[in-house]
Protein backbone atom coordinates (compact mmCIF):
# COMPACT_ATOMS: atom_id res chain seq x y z
CA UNK A 1 0.00 0.00 0.00
CA UNK A 2 1.59 3.29 -0.93
CA UNK A 3 2.63 5.50 1.76
CA UNK A 4 0.19 7.76 3.22
CA UNK A 5 -3.14 5.65 1.57
CA UNK A 6 -5.82 4.82 4.23
CA UNK A 7 -5.50 1.14 5.40
CA UNK A 8 -8.73 -1.39 5.54
CA UNK A 9 -10.21 -1.61 8.59
CA UNK A 10 -10.40 -4.48 10.10
CA UNK A 11 -10.29 -6.58 13.32
CA UNK A 12 -6.83 -7.35 12.32
CA UNK A 13 -6.28 -4.23 11.53
CA UNK A 14 -7.18 -2.99 15.11
CA UNK A 15 -5.22 -5.73 16.83
CA UNK A 16 -2.29 -5.15 15.14
CA UNK A 17 -2.75 -0.97 15.73
CA UNK A 18 -3.16 -2.50 19.52
CA UNK A 19 -0.21 -4.14 19.61
CA UNK A 20 2.60 -1.23 18.14
CA UNK A 21 0.49 1.63 20.94
CA UNK A 22 -1.93 2.96 18.25
CA UNK A 23 1.60 5.35 16.57
CA UNK A 24 0.99 3.85 13.17
CA UNK A 25 -2.17 4.71 11.72
CA UNK A 26 -2.08 6.57 9.12
CA UNK A 27 -4.79 9.97 8.29
CA UNK A 28 -8.11 8.30 7.24
CA UNK A 29 -7.99 10.70 4.18
CA UNK A 30 -5.96 12.50 1.85
CA UNK A 31 -5.82 16.18 3.06
CA UNK A 32 -5.54 18.21 -0.79
CA UNK A 33 -4.40 21.50 -1.84
CA UNK A 34 -7.12 22.60 -4.24
CA UNK A 35 -5.86 21.99 -8.38
CA UNK A 36 -7.19 24.73 -10.90
CA UNK A 37 -9.78 22.84 -12.63
CA UNK A 38 -11.78 19.98 -11.61
CA UNK A 39 -15.19 18.13 -13.45
CA UNK A 40 -16.97 18.99 -10.39
CA UNK A 41 -16.55 21.41 -6.94
CA UNK A 42 -18.78 20.66 -4.27
CA UNK A 43 -18.99 23.53 -2.35
CA UNK A 44 -19.56 22.54 1.52
CA UNK A 45 -17.58 19.47 3.12
CA UNK A 46 -20.90 18.02 5.69
CA UNK A 47 -22.03 14.98 5.19
CA UNK A 48 -24.45 16.01 2.35
CA UNK A 49 -20.96 17.29 0.53
CA UNK A 50 -19.10 14.11 0.87
CA UNK A 51 -21.67 11.88 0.05
CA UNK A 52 -22.09 13.90 -3.12
CA UNK A 53 -18.60 13.45 -3.82
CA UNK A 54 -18.57 9.90 -2.60
CA UNK A 55 -21.21 8.69 -4.91
CA UNK A 56 -20.15 11.06 -7.94
CA UNK A 57 -17.24 8.52 -7.80
CA UNK A 58 -18.84 5.68 -7.01
CA UNK A 59 -21.97 5.14 -8.67
CA UNK A 60 -20.89 7.56 -11.65
CA UNK A 61 -17.00 7.08 -11.77
CA UNK A 62 -15.99 10.80 -11.54
CA UNK A 63 -13.64 11.26 -9.55
CA UNK A 64 -11.62 14.61 -10.72
CA UNK A 65 -13.88 16.43 -7.78
CA UNK A 66 -13.00 18.93 -5.23
CA UNK A 67 -15.10 19.24 -1.61
CA UNK A 68 -14.46 22.65 -0.68
CA UNK A 69 -15.06 23.88 3.09
CA UNK A 70 -15.14 26.70 4.42
CA UNK A 71 -13.70 25.45 7.98
CA UNK A 72 -13.12 21.67 9.01
CA UNK A 73 -15.19 18.38 7.18
CA UNK A 74 -18.18 18.14 9.42
CA UNK A 75 -17.78 21.12 11.68
CA UNK A 76 -21.03 22.84 10.66
CA UNK A 77 -24.09 21.35 11.63
CA UNK A 78 -23.01 17.85 10.51
CA UNK A 79 -21.47 18.13 14.22
CA UNK A 80 -24.02 20.00 15.43
CA UNK A 81 -27.12 18.21 15.11
CA UNK A 82 -28.48 14.97 17.45
CA UNK A 83 -27.81 12.37 15.16
CA UNK A 84 -30.77 10.64 14.86
CA UNK A 85 -32.45 8.66 11.73
CA UNK A 86 -35.55 7.79 11.01
CA UNK A 87 -38.14 7.82 7.32
CA UNK A 88 -41.67 8.37 9.27
CA UNK A 89 -42.42 10.97 7.37
CA UNK A 90 -46.49 11.43 5.57
CA UNK A 91 -46.16 12.00 1.79
CA UNK A 92 -45.16 9.44 -0.80
CA UNK A 93 -42.50 11.15 -2.59
CA UNK A 94 -41.11 12.23 1.35
CA UNK A 95 -41.62 8.32 2.17
CA UNK A 96 -39.32 7.08 -0.28
CA UNK A 97 -36.68 9.38 0.02
CA UNK A 98 -36.46 9.18 3.69
CA UNK A 99 -36.66 5.40 3.65
CA UNK A 100 -33.90 5.26 1.21
CA UNK A 101 -31.38 7.22 3.00
CA UNK A 102 -32.50 4.53 6.05
CA UNK A 103 -31.63 2.03 3.83
CA UNK A 104 -28.39 3.26 2.61
CA UNK A 105 -28.07 3.81 6.40
CA UNK A 106 -28.15 0.59 7.22
CA UNK A 107 -25.31 -0.49 5.24
CA UNK A 108 -23.29 1.92 5.28
CA UNK A 109 -20.35 0.75 7.84
CA UNK A 110 -19.68 -2.21 5.58
CA UNK A 111 -19.51 0.32 2.64
CA UNK A 112 -17.64 2.59 3.70
CA UNK A 113 -15.52 0.43 5.94
CA UNK A 114 -16.20 2.62 8.35
CA UNK A 115 -18.23 1.71 12.01
CA UNK A 116 -20.76 4.82 11.50
CA UNK A 117 -22.45 3.08 15.11
CA UNK A 118 -25.96 2.94 13.58
CA UNK A 119 -27.98 2.16 16.26
CA UNK A 120 -32.26 1.14 15.30
CA UNK A 121 -32.95 1.35 18.42
CA UNK A 122 -36.35 2.48 17.46
CA UNK A 123 -37.85 5.92 17.34
CA UNK A 124 -41.15 6.34 19.63
CA UNK A 125 -43.89 9.82 20.01
CA UNK A 126 -45.77 10.38 22.41
CA UNK A 127 -49.75 10.84 22.29
CA UNK A 128 -50.86 13.27 24.75
CA UNK A 129 -54.29 14.17 24.01
CA UNK A 130 -57.17 12.22 22.34
CA UNK A 131 -55.81 14.37 19.12
CA UNK A 132 -52.66 13.13 18.88
CA UNK A 133 -53.70 9.72 19.35
CA UNK A 134 -56.00 10.36 16.12
CA UNK A 135 -53.03 12.25 14.57
CA UNK A 136 -50.76 9.64 15.25
CA UNK A 137 -52.82 6.85 13.66
CA UNK A 138 -53.14 8.68 10.62
CA UNK A 139 -49.22 9.12 10.14
CA UNK A 140 -48.40 5.63 11.14
CA UNK A 141 -50.90 4.65 8.24
CA UNK A 142 -49.58 6.80 6.00
CA UNK A 143 -46.62 5.24 6.62
CA UNK A 144 -47.52 1.50 6.64
CA UNK A 145 -49.35 2.73 3.46
CA UNK A 146 -45.92 3.86 1.70
CA UNK A 147 -44.53 0.60 2.95
CA UNK A 148 -42.52 1.92 5.55
CA UNK A 149 -43.37 -0.53 8.87
CA UNK A 150 -44.98 2.00 11.91
CA UNK A 151 -46.73 0.39 15.18
CA UNK A 152 -49.38 2.29 17.57
CA UNK A 153 -48.63 2.36 20.93
CA UNK A 154 -50.44 1.65 24.04
CA UNK A 155 -49.69 4.03 27.16
CA UNK A 156 -48.72 0.64 28.80
CA UNK A 157 -46.51 -0.11 25.63
CA UNK A 158 -44.59 3.36 26.24
CA UNK A 159 -44.25 2.42 29.67
CA UNK A 160 -41.83 -0.82 28.80
CA UNK A 161 -39.86 1.42 26.31
CA UNK A 162 -38.99 4.27 28.50
CA UNK A 163 -40.06 3.23 31.84
CA UNK A 164 -38.02 6.74 33.37
CA UNK A 165 -41.07 8.68 31.26
CA UNK A 166 -43.25 10.24 33.52
CA UNK A 167 -46.89 8.07 33.02
CA UNK A 168 -48.70 9.22 35.90
CA UNK A 169 -52.42 10.65 34.92
CA UNK A 170 -51.04 13.72 37.20
CA UNK A 171 -47.85 14.84 34.55
CA UNK A 172 -48.23 18.29 32.92
CA UNK A 173 -49.09 16.32 29.49
CA UNK A 174 -50.16 13.06 30.40
CA UNK A 175 -48.57 10.16 27.94
CA UNK A 176 -51.86 8.45 26.14
CA UNK A 177 -49.73 6.69 23.65
CA UNK A 178 -47.77 6.99 20.66
CA UNK A 179 -46.22 5.00 18.01
CA UNK A 180 -43.00 3.97 16.90
CA UNK A 181 -40.69 3.27 13.84
CA UNK A 182 -38.29 0.68 15.10
CA UNK A 183 -35.97 1.20 12.42
CA UNK A 184 -35.37 4.43 13.55
CA UNK A 185 -32.43 5.00 16.08
CA UNK A 186 -29.12 7.11 15.93
CA UNK A 187 -25.65 7.05 14.40
CA UNK A 188 -22.63 8.89 14.97
CA UNK A 189 -22.42 12.00 13.18
CA UNK A 190 -18.78 12.44 12.76
CA UNK A 191 -18.25 8.60 11.81
CA UNK A 192 -20.85 9.29 8.70
CA UNK A 193 -18.69 12.76 7.81
CA UNK A 194 -15.38 10.92 8.65
CA UNK A 195 -16.44 7.54 6.61
CA UNK A 196 -17.74 9.52 3.21
CA UNK A 197 -14.80 11.99 3.51
CA UNK A 198 -12.30 8.47 3.69
CA UNK A 199 -13.72 6.63 1.01
CA UNK A 200 -14.26 9.35 -1.50
CA UNK A 201 -10.24 10.08 -0.63
CA UNK A 202 -9.74 6.35 -1.26
CA UNK A 203 -11.51 6.90 -4.92
CA UNK A 204 -9.69 10.08 -5.73
CA UNK A 205 -11.15 13.08 -4.43
CA UNK A 206 -9.99 16.32 -3.19
CA UNK A 207 -10.95 17.37 -0.11
CA UNK A 208 -9.99 20.94 0.62
CA UNK A 209 -10.53 22.39 4.55
CA UNK A 210 -10.51 26.19 5.64
CA UNK A 211 -11.52 27.23 1.76
CA UNK A 212 -13.61 29.89 1.86
CA UNK A 213 -15.82 30.62 -1.76
CA UNK A 214 -15.78 34.55 -1.94
CA UNK A 215 -17.64 34.78 -5.74
CA UNK A 216 -18.51 32.39 -9.08
CA UNK A 217 -16.21 33.39 -11.70
CA UNK A 218 -19.66 33.96 -14.73
CA UNK A 219 -19.25 33.46 -18.62
CA UNK A 220 -22.03 34.13 -20.48
CA UNK A 221 -24.48 33.68 -17.66
CA UNK A 222 -22.83 30.23 -16.09
CA UNK A 223 -20.75 30.14 -13.25
CA UNK A 224 -17.34 28.33 -14.95
CA UNK A 225 -15.53 28.83 -11.67
CA UNK A 226 -14.88 29.92 -7.84
CA UNK A 227 -12.94 32.83 -6.09
CA UNK A 228 -11.27 31.62 -3.13
CA UNK A 229 -9.36 32.28 -0.40
CA UNK A 230 -7.02 29.70 -2.00
CA UNK A 231 -7.24 31.12 -5.60
CA UNK A 232 -9.52 30.50 -8.25
CA UNK A 233 -10.67 26.98 -8.90
CA UNK A 234 -12.73 26.33 -12.31
CA UNK A 235 -14.91 23.33 -12.86
CA UNK A 236 -17.30 22.09 -15.38
CA UNK A 237 -20.09 21.87 -12.91
CA UNK A 238 -21.07 22.74 -9.63
CA UNK A 239 -22.93 21.60 -6.23
CA UNK A 240 -23.82 23.62 -3.02
CA UNK A 241 -24.35 21.45 -0.30
CA UNK A 242 -24.53 24.64 2.49
CA UNK A 243 -27.53 23.69 4.65
CA UNK A 244 -27.85 27.46 6.24
CA UNK A 245 -25.43 29.03 4.06
CA UNK A 246 -26.93 28.06 1.06
CA UNK A 247 -28.53 31.92 0.70
CA UNK A 248 -24.98 33.03 1.37
CA UNK A 249 -23.82 31.38 -1.86
CA UNK A 250 -26.71 31.92 -3.44
CA UNK A 251 -26.36 35.78 -3.75
CA UNK A 252 -22.96 35.15 -4.82
CA UNK A 253 -24.25 33.23 -7.74
CA UNK A 254 -26.89 35.61 -8.45
CA UNK A 255 -30.20 34.16 -7.17
CA UNK A 256 -32.45 33.93 -4.41
CA UNK A 257 -33.88 30.67 -2.65
CA UNK A 258 -36.65 29.63 -0.78
CA UNK A 259 -35.00 29.25 2.59
CA UNK A 260 -34.77 31.45 5.77
CA UNK A 261 -31.84 30.17 8.66
CA UNK A 262 -32.48 29.39 11.69
CA UNK A 263 -30.63 28.42 14.50
CA UNK A 264 -31.58 25.21 16.23
CA UNK A 265 -30.45 24.26 19.71
CA UNK A 266 -29.44 21.13 21.10
CA UNK A 267 -27.70 20.04 24.61
CA UNK A 268 -26.05 16.90 25.93
CA UNK A 269 -25.76 16.34 29.91
CA UNK A 270 -23.14 14.66 32.03
CA UNK A 271 -22.77 10.46 31.27
CA UNK A 272 -24.87 8.49 33.07
CA UNK A 273 -25.71 4.84 33.57
CA UNK A 274 -27.66 3.62 30.94
CA UNK A 275 -31.30 4.87 31.01
CA UNK A 276 -33.07 5.24 27.97
CA UNK A 277 -32.61 2.41 24.88
CA UNK A 278 -34.54 3.97 22.84
CA UNK A 279 -35.42 7.43 20.87
CA UNK A 280 -38.22 9.66 22.60
CA UNK A 281 -39.71 12.36 20.80
CA UNK A 282 -43.33 14.75 22.02
CA UNK A 283 -44.70 16.70 19.73
CA UNK A 284 -46.53 17.75 22.38
CA UNK A 285 -43.60 19.49 24.60
CA UNK A 286 -41.76 20.01 21.62
CA UNK A 287 -38.43 18.23 22.91
CA UNK A 288 -36.91 15.18 22.21
CA UNK A 289 -34.33 12.80 24.23
CA UNK A 290 -31.89 9.93 23.14
CA UNK A 291 -29.00 8.14 25.45
CA UNK A 292 -25.82 8.63 23.73
CA UNK A 293 -23.25 5.16 23.90
CA UNK A 294 -21.14 7.17 25.68
CA UNK A 295 -24.29 7.68 28.07
CA UNK A 296 -25.02 11.15 27.84
CA UNK A 297 -28.58 12.63 26.82
CA UNK A 298 -28.92 14.25 23.65
CA UNK A 299 -31.88 16.81 23.94
CA UNK A 300 -32.77 18.67 20.91
CA UNK A 301 -36.13 20.76 20.29
CA UNK A 302 -37.63 23.63 19.00
CA UNK A 303 -36.12 26.54 16.79
CA UNK A 304 -35.12 30.04 17.63
CA UNK A 305 -38.08 31.42 15.30
CA UNK A 306 -36.01 34.46 14.17
CA UNK A 307 -33.15 34.51 10.79
CA UNK A 308 -30.41 33.92 12.54
CA UNK A 309 -26.71 32.97 11.48
CA UNK A 310 -25.13 32.80 14.84
CA UNK A 311 -24.62 29.38 15.65
CA UNK A 312 -25.45 29.51 19.14
CA UNK A 313 -29.00 29.18 20.75
CA UNK A 314 -30.87 31.83 22.94
CA UNK A 315 -31.30 31.60 26.72
CA UNK A 316 -34.89 32.35 26.17
CA UNK A 317 -35.11 28.66 23.96
CA UNK A 318 -32.85 26.42 26.34
CA UNK A 319 -35.15 27.52 28.95
CA UNK A 320 -38.05 26.30 27.20
CA UNK A 321 -35.84 23.00 26.24
CA UNK A 322 -35.04 21.99 29.78
CA UNK A 323 -38.56 22.20 30.78
CA UNK A 324 -40.26 20.16 28.10
CA UNK A 325 -37.61 17.58 28.78
CA UNK A 326 -38.26 17.55 32.69
CA UNK A 327 -41.81 17.75 31.92
CA UNK A 328 -41.40 14.28 30.41
CA UNK A 329 -38.59 13.01 32.44
CA UNK A 330 -38.98 14.46 35.61
CA UNK A 331 -35.87 12.37 36.91
CA UNK A 332 -33.53 14.45 34.76
CA UNK A 333 -34.15 17.39 37.41
CA UNK A 334 -31.10 16.96 39.37
CA UNK A 335 -28.88 15.97 35.73
CA UNK A 336 -26.33 18.47 34.86
CA UNK A 337 -25.61 19.87 30.95
CA UNK A 338 -22.67 20.00 30.00
CA UNK A 339 -22.59 21.52 26.63
CA UNK A 340 -24.97 23.55 24.40
CA UNK A 341 -24.59 24.69 20.75
CA UNK A 342 -26.91 25.33 17.96
CA UNK A 343 -26.45 24.89 13.81
CA UNK A 344 -27.80 27.06 11.12
CA UNK A 345 -30.46 24.95 9.65
CA UNK A 346 -32.54 26.04 6.37
CA UNK A 347 -35.70 25.99 6.60
CA UNK A 348 -38.10 25.76 3.10
CA UNK A 349 -42.30 26.52 3.81
CA UNK A 350 -42.72 23.36 3.14
CA UNK A 351 -40.63 21.61 5.37
CA UNK A 352 -39.16 19.36 2.40
CA UNK A 353 -35.63 19.35 0.99
CA UNK A 354 -34.49 21.03 -2.88
CA UNK A 355 -32.62 19.13 -4.84
CA UNK A 356 -31.43 19.74 -8.41
CA UNK A 357 -31.19 22.59 -10.95
CA UNK A 358 -30.64 26.33 -9.85
CA UNK A 359 -31.17 29.29 -11.93
CA UNK A 360 -27.61 28.86 -13.35
CA UNK A 361 -26.83 26.21 -15.35
CA UNK A 362 -23.77 25.03 -13.94
CA UNK A 363 -24.67 24.91 -10.69
CA UNK A 364 -27.13 22.40 -8.72
CA UNK A 365 -28.26 22.59 -5.22
CA UNK A 366 -29.19 20.12 -2.42
CA UNK A 367 -30.64 22.08 0.57
CA UNK A 368 -33.91 23.00 2.59
CA UNK A 369 -33.30 19.91 5.15
CA UNK A 370 -33.83 22.38 7.91
CA UNK A 371 -34.29 20.73 11.09
CA UNK A 372 -33.45 17.20 9.76
CA UNK A 373 -30.86 16.89 7.44
CA UNK A 374 -28.72 14.20 9.04
CA UNK A 375 -30.73 11.64 8.50
CA UNK A 376 -30.90 12.31 4.86
CA UNK A 377 -27.15 12.51 4.13
CA UNK A 378 -26.98 9.05 2.15
CA UNK A 379 -29.92 9.89 -0.21
CA UNK A 380 -28.93 13.74 -0.28
CA UNK A 381 -25.29 12.39 -1.52
CA UNK A 382 -26.97 9.96 -3.90
CA UNK A 383 -29.49 12.14 -5.57
CA UNK A 384 -27.03 15.26 -6.19
CA UNK A 385 -24.20 13.18 -7.60
CA UNK A 386 -27.10 12.01 -9.58
CA UNK A 387 -28.31 15.15 -11.16
CA UNK A 388 -24.14 16.56 -11.47
CA UNK A 389 -23.27 13.70 -13.65
CA UNK A 390 -25.79 12.78 -15.77
CA UNK A 391 -27.80 16.26 -16.09
CA UNK A 392 -31.12 15.28 -14.92
CA UNK A 393 -33.21 14.48 -12.00
CA UNK A 394 -32.80 11.21 -9.94
CA UNK A 395 -36.23 9.94 -10.18
CA UNK A 396 -36.75 10.19 -5.78
CA UNK A 397 -35.88 14.28 -6.05
CA UNK A 398 -37.62 14.60 -9.21
CA UNK A 399 -40.83 16.33 -7.04
CA UNK A 400 -38.13 18.40 -4.98
CA UNK A 401 -37.34 20.82 -7.64
CA UNK A 402 -37.74 24.33 -7.01
CA UNK A 403 -39.86 24.87 -9.73
CA UNK A 404 -42.83 24.11 -7.11
CA UNK A 405 -42.63 27.18 -5.64
CA UNK A 406 -44.35 28.52 -8.40
CA UNK A 407 -46.30 25.77 -9.61
CA UNK A 408 -47.88 25.55 -6.01
CA UNK A 409 -46.89 21.76 -5.92
CA UNK A 410 -45.42 21.94 -2.40
CA UNK A 411 -44.90 18.52 0.31
CA UNK A 412 -45.81 20.26 3.29
CA UNK A 413 -44.12 17.87 5.83
CA UNK A 414 -44.31 20.32 8.42
CA UNK A 415 -46.32 17.97 10.64
CA UNK A 416 -43.87 14.99 9.65
CA UNK A 417 -40.33 17.21 10.39
CA UNK A 418 -40.45 16.56 14.10
CA UNK A 419 -39.52 19.92 15.01
CA UNK A 420 -41.89 22.98 15.36
CA UNK A 421 -41.61 25.23 12.71
CA UNK B 1 -31.48 36.88 25.46
CA UNK B 2 -32.38 39.58 23.31
CA UNK B 3 -33.81 42.85 24.60
CA UNK B 4 -36.09 44.31 22.05
CA UNK B 5 -37.09 48.09 22.64
CA UNK B 6 -41.09 47.92 22.00
CA UNK B 7 -41.99 51.36 20.43
CA UNK B 8 -45.45 50.98 23.18
CA UNK B 9 -44.06 49.34 26.04
CA UNK B 10 -39.98 50.01 26.19
CA UNK B 11 -38.01 47.50 26.56
CA UNK B 12 -38.64 43.39 26.88
CA UNK B 13 -37.09 40.35 27.14
CA UNK B 14 -36.99 39.11 23.89
CA UNK B 15 -39.46 35.75 24.64
CA UNK B 16 -42.54 38.24 25.06
CA UNK B 17 -42.03 38.78 21.05
CA UNK B 18 -42.69 37.19 17.76
CA UNK B 19 -40.61 37.29 15.07
CA UNK B 20 -43.24 37.84 11.40
CA UNK B 21 -40.26 37.33 9.01
CA UNK B 22 -39.12 40.08 6.43
CA UNK B 23 -40.11 43.47 6.00
CA UNK B 24 -41.13 45.78 3.27
CA UNK B 25 -42.48 42.75 0.56
CA UNK B 26 -44.44 44.32 -2.48
CA UNK B 27 -47.51 42.50 -2.94
CA UNK B 28 -47.81 41.99 -6.50
CA UNK B 29 -50.52 43.02 -8.71
CA UNK B 30 -53.09 40.30 -9.33
CA UNK B 31 -52.04 40.00 -13.00
CA UNK B 32 -48.62 38.73 -11.54
CA UNK B 33 -47.34 35.23 -13.29
CA UNK B 34 -47.06 32.19 -11.40
CA UNK B 35 -43.35 32.89 -11.04
CA UNK B 36 -43.67 36.20 -9.72
CA UNK B 37 -46.05 35.30 -7.18
CA UNK B 38 -43.97 32.02 -6.23
CA UNK B 39 -41.30 34.99 -5.22
CA UNK B 40 -43.19 36.95 -3.60
CA UNK B 41 -44.81 34.37 -1.22
CA UNK B 42 -41.49 32.26 -0.82
CA UNK B 43 -38.22 33.25 -1.75
CA UNK B 44 -35.75 35.78 0.41
CA UNK B 45 -33.33 37.44 1.01
CA UNK B 46 -31.67 35.55 3.97
CA UNK B 47 -29.11 37.96 4.50
CA UNK B 48 -26.04 37.07 6.32
CA UNK B 49 -25.82 40.38 8.25
CA UNK B 50 -28.36 43.05 8.57
CA UNK B 51 -32.07 42.54 7.83
CA UNK B 52 -35.09 44.23 8.31
CA UNK B 53 -38.32 42.67 9.91
CA UNK B 54 -41.58 42.60 11.25
CA UNK B 55 -41.60 41.95 14.97
CA UNK B 56 -45.13 41.58 17.14
CA UNK B 57 -45.17 42.10 20.78
CA UNK B 58 -46.87 39.11 21.17
CA UNK B 59 -46.95 39.20 25.22
CA UNK B 60 -47.56 42.90 25.47
CA UNK B 61 -49.04 45.19 23.54
CA UNK B 62 -49.52 42.92 20.90
CA UNK B 63 -48.58 45.69 18.13
CA UNK B 64 -46.18 45.41 14.99
CA UNK B 65 -43.36 47.47 14.24
CA UNK B 66 -39.98 46.95 12.66
CA UNK B 67 -36.20 45.85 13.48
CA UNK B 68 -32.98 46.51 12.00
CA UNK B 69 -31.12 43.28 13.29
CA UNK B 70 -28.23 41.53 12.34
CA UNK B 71 -28.20 38.20 11.90
CA UNK B 72 -25.05 37.08 12.65
CA UNK B 73 -24.56 38.80 16.19
CA UNK B 74 -28.47 39.80 17.14
CA UNK B 75 -27.40 43.52 17.43
CA UNK B 76 -30.31 45.52 16.80
CA UNK B 77 -29.36 48.97 15.13
CA UNK B 78 -32.93 50.36 14.68
CA UNK B 79 -36.64 49.96 15.60
CA UNK B 80 -39.10 51.76 13.13
CA UNK B 81 -42.53 51.65 12.17
CA UNK B 82 -44.48 49.68 10.03
CA UNK B 83 -45.26 51.99 7.87
CA UNK B 84 -42.17 54.28 8.08
CA UNK B 85 -39.52 53.85 5.42
CA UNK B 86 -36.05 51.48 6.20
CA UNK B 87 -33.05 53.35 7.83
CA UNK B 88 -30.40 53.34 5.09
CA UNK B 89 -28.40 50.20 5.43
CA UNK B 90 -25.10 51.53 4.25
CA UNK B 91 -25.21 54.14 7.71
CA UNK B 92 -26.05 51.25 10.04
Amino acid sequence: MAAGMPMKYSAWGLLRGALTGHRNWAPAWREAAPKPRYDVVIVGGGGHGLATAYYLAKNHGISNVAVIERGWIGGGNTGRNTTIVRSNYLYPESARLYDFSLTLYENLSRELNFNIMLSQRGLVLLAHSRHDLDAMSRWANAMRMNGIAADLLTREQVGELAPALDLSPRARLPILGGFIQRRGGTARHDAVAWGYARAASRLGVDIVQNCEVRGFIDEGGRAVGIETNLGPIRAERFGIAAAGHSSVLAKLAGFRLPVTSYALQALVSEPIKPLLDTVILSPGTGAYVSQSDKGEMVIGAMLDLFPSYAQRGSFAVGQAIVAATLAMFPAFSRLRMLRQWAGIVDVVHDSSPIIGATPNPSIFINCGWGTGGFKAIPVGGWTLAHVLATGRNHPLAEAFQLERFSSGRLIDEAAASGIAH
Amino acid sequence: MMQIQCPYCGVRDENEFLCGGSSHLARPTLDATDRAWGEYLFFRDNPKGVHLERWRHAQGCGRWFNVARSTVTHEIFAIYGMTEAPPDLARL
